[in-house]
This record gives C-alpha cells, structure tokens and sequence, in this order.
C-alpha cells in the first residue's frame, strides 16, 4: 500500500498526473450564466482563470497546510489539480466575466452581451 | 480487507465479492484504498487522512460550508463530521435553466475510524479555503518510550 501520495507529501513533483475536473453547477437566467465549481483547498494565489478566444479555463492548485512529517494513510482526493475547461457561446460577454473564490467554491458570473439579453418591445399603436 | 471478512457472512462468494469490490475502489485509479466507513465512492465530502509521529490529520474536502455548523463528534475512537450544504442551483420554477448539477448538496455524515493510539480529548478542528482539518493528538502512554537499562 503505497503511503506517500502528492497532497500529503509536500517534497512530490508537482503534478505528473492529470488534473482531477472539479464539480460544477451551471445556471443561466434572463441576464447571463452562473458557474459555480469545488476547488477545496485552493487559495486565490493558486487559482487560475483564463479566457483564450471563447474558451474559459479554470484551474486550481490544492494546498493543504499539512505538517512536513505526514505520511498518508488513505486519501480519496490524491490529485492536488483541478482544471476545467468551458466553451462560451456567442451570445455572452466574455470580457465582462465576474470571478470570485470563497471557501473553496468559484463562482463565475459572464453576463450576456446587451443585445442578447431579452428585451420587451413596446409596441405603439396607430 | 481483513475487517470486510468479519462483518459479512462467511460464505465463500460473499468473501471474494467484497474483495472484488475493494479492489475495484482502490484501483479505479482514485487513489490508495479507504477505510471500511468510507460510503459509496464519490461520496460528500471526500477525506483524506495522514498521520504524523505525534498525530492523526484529517481533510476533508467541503468547500462552501459555514464553519460554525458542521458537527465533529469523536464516539470510541470514529471520528463522525456532519452538516448540511445549500443547494446553489436556482429550484424548478425559477425563471432559470439548469446545465449542470453536479455539486453535492443537502445533509452529510462521514465517519472515519482512527487508529487506537489516538487521545479523543485533544482534538482541534480548523476551516479554510473549503478544506475541514482535525488534528487529533496521539496519547502519550501509546507513544513508544524509552527504557533506560541499568
């Protein structure tokens, strides 16, 4: 049984193995899409978010603020990565994406462009 | 794998079928094998345990919980955290699409079992950044002594 894996052995090469997706949950309302993602243990300094074209990456390196002599008895989180990778539509503003980490969880908000959101017409008579 | 023997009954296939299942967790390449209270795979929130010479870390993975509601509980050496999680997506009748949903949320219990040298009285429990950390010390009469010899 192996006892040393990357999150609780602090002297490991960062990342030979691929990075594990975090958990999301994606809403759109009248104004936009919501982007909410787990990255437990990822502080700000270690949270990457980057807009290439129309493709939106999130990434986020674990760290554990763990004692220098720990050696792992089980870990079922044993990749210290999270990357995601999103394709945004036309109809959103991607220069005007909000992001904000709190206590592990991203929450990215990209609003739709003015002209996509719904307007109501008004019709005049006559 | 020993204790997974004792608590099933004794039939031959009853034994490898646990065995299979154990060794299809610890191999589905998530890492090493968890202790017998870990639940189903994927459960809520994930932990990690580690120890070092004087005592037993515990992480668990909960991102977007409030601190001051998650229940830790130490009950003959099982180490139990609980709470609840909101739920972010917006409900049914919201003007709202949902995409995905792949969050945990609602009501959560996960219990470890601690080694026998550990002391249940000195425990701390810390949050940050999503992640729950209890340190439980190790009992001084468990750690190894010294004898001088005459």
């Amino acid at each position: 049984m192996s006892e040393r894996n990357q999150l609780t052995d602090p002297k490991s090469a960062a990342s030979s193995e691929r990075p594990v997706s975090p958990a999301v949950d994606i809403f759109e309302d009248a104004t936009g899409i919501t982007v909410l993602a787990d990255m437990p243990g990822v502080s700000r300094e270690r949270l990457d978010v980057k807009l290439d074209g129309d493709t939106l990456s999130i990434e986020g390196r674990v760290e554990l603020d763990a004692p220098a002599q720990m050696r792992a008895l089980f870990a079922e989180l044993s990749v210290p990565r999270f990357r995601r990778t999103f394709t945004l539509s036309r109809e959103l503003d991607a220069g005007r994406i909000e992001a904000n980490l709190k206590d592990g969880i991203l929450t990215l908000q990209v609003p739709k462009l003015a002209h996509a959101q719904p307007r109501r017409i008004e019709v005049t008579a006559g | 794998m020993l204790e997974i023997m004792h608590t099933r009954p004794q039939s031959l296939f009853d034994q490898l079928d646990a065995m299979q299942r154990l060794l299809s967790r610890s191999f589905g390449g998530e890492g090493a094998p968890g202790g017998i209270r870990s639940v189903a795979y994927g459960a809520f929130p994930e932990i990690n345990v580690g120890r070092t010479p004087d005592s037993v870390e515990v992480f668990a993975f909960a991102p977007g919980i409030d601190a001051s509601s998650i229940d830790v509980t130490i009950e003959r050496n099982v180490l139990k955290i609980s709470g609840e999680r909101a739920a972010a997506v917006p409900p049914r009748d919201a003007k709202a699409q949902v995409y995905a949903n792949e969050r945990p949320a609602g009501r959560f219990s996960r219990a470890v079992s601690l080694p026998d040298d550990v002391d249940p009285m000195r425990v701390e429990a810390r949050y940050r950044d999503g992640v729950l950390r209890i340190s439980v010390a190790l009992s001084a009469a468990a750690q190894p002594q010294r004898i001088a010899v005459r």
